[in-house]
């Protein structure tokens, strides 16, 4: 067994071992951590595939950005969770019959041996050999460069996925501006909770319209 | 070097357990986790196939995937927030007024 397999295994068990505790946590804080557990193996198993920018953005993004995200959302919210609360919903036997059945479809599609052995080019996900056919680069690139993986990545990305990168702009601005929207509150926390007056005039006013709708 | 067919197990595996994650849980904010998970299983694969086929584009859908990742966990939370705050629970079985 060479050392790259050795790694895979270990990390790749971790990375399984902590995905099925982070469904299986009762607390919120225990399942986040467990996923960037699983996140940071991930990114391990992705420099091992020579994809070095792509486990730098899951670490920055995943492990750094949507975490931190998570918390905050659990701190924000602070359910408190009684010891006797069930955890599963009433689907749990159908959603271990559905996940098995989908193991068990992905353990029969792939089987050793079914993909043919690597071309072992490694270098090509560091060339930049494919962006030199215009003439203005002769100077900067010549066919076959190689460059670092960010360089390759950057590259791709500003080239030949220019309208899908400037699309995946305009999807995060929409997100931004949706999560603003969706999130923004109607009446400060310390006066949701001083004010019960709020939550009953809601439910006074819903009473209305349903009976405003049947009338 | 493990081979692509470790990997895509690995990566199958992953989306397995992040699917029986989204069905059994009740609390919202586990199902969006388990939804991660399950989007970085499509990362694994992307990437394992990018080495396979020594190309670059699975990294660069990779990227576009985390991107979406994003997006979806920043909405999808502030759709939980703002959900607590409407009804005071995050469980996804108490959530049953679009029922017709």
């Amino acid at each position: 067994m060479t050392p790259a397999l050795l790694v895979f295994f270990v990390i790749g068990t971790i990375a399984v071992a902590s995905s099925i505790l982070v469904i299986g946590m009762r607390n919120p804080v225990h399942s986040a951590l467990f996923l960037l557990l699983t996140f940071l193996c991930v990114a391990i198993l992705f420099v091992m595939k020579s994809a070095e920018f792509v486990a730098a953005v899951q670490v920055l993004v995943y492990a750094g950005g949507i975490m931190v995200l998570f918390l905050f959302v659990v701190m924000l919210i602070n359910v408190r969770h009684l010891p006797d609360e069930k955890v599963l919903s009433r689907f749990a036997k159908g959603g271990f019959v559905v996940g098995a059945a989908v193991f068990i479809l992905f353990a029969t599609v792939i089987r050793p041996g079914v993909y043919h052995d690597p071309v072992n080019n490694e270098q090509a996900l560091r060339t930049t050999y494919r962006y030199v056919r215009r003439r203005s680069d002769h100077k900067l690139l010549r066919r076959g460069t190689v460059v670092g993986n960010s360089e390759a990545v950057g590259m791709a990305l500003y080239r030949e996925y220019l309208v899908p990168f400037e699309v995946a702009s305009v999807f995060l601005l929409v997100a931004m501006v949706g999560a603003i929207v969706i999130g923004k509150r109607e009446l400060s926390a310390l006066e949701e909770e001083t004010a019960p007056q709020y939550m009953i005039d809601r439910v006074e006013t819903e009473k209305e319209i349903k009976e405003a709708m049947s009338a | 070097m493990p081979s692509t067919e470790a990997y895509l197990m690995l990566s199958g595996t992953l989306f397995a357990v992040g699917l029986v994650g989204v069905i059994i849980r009740r609390n919202m904010i586990t199902v969006l986790m388990a939804i991660e998970l399950m989007l970085n299983a499509v990362n694994v694969n992307l990437v394992a196939f990018s080495y396979h086929l020594s190309s670059l584009d699975g990294q660069v859908f990779a990227i576009f995937v985390i991107t979406v990742a994003a997006g979806e966990a920043a909405v999808g939370l502030a759709i939980i927030i703002q959900l607590y705050r409407l009804r005071s629970t995050i469980n996804v079985d108490e959530r049953n007024e679009l029922n017709g």
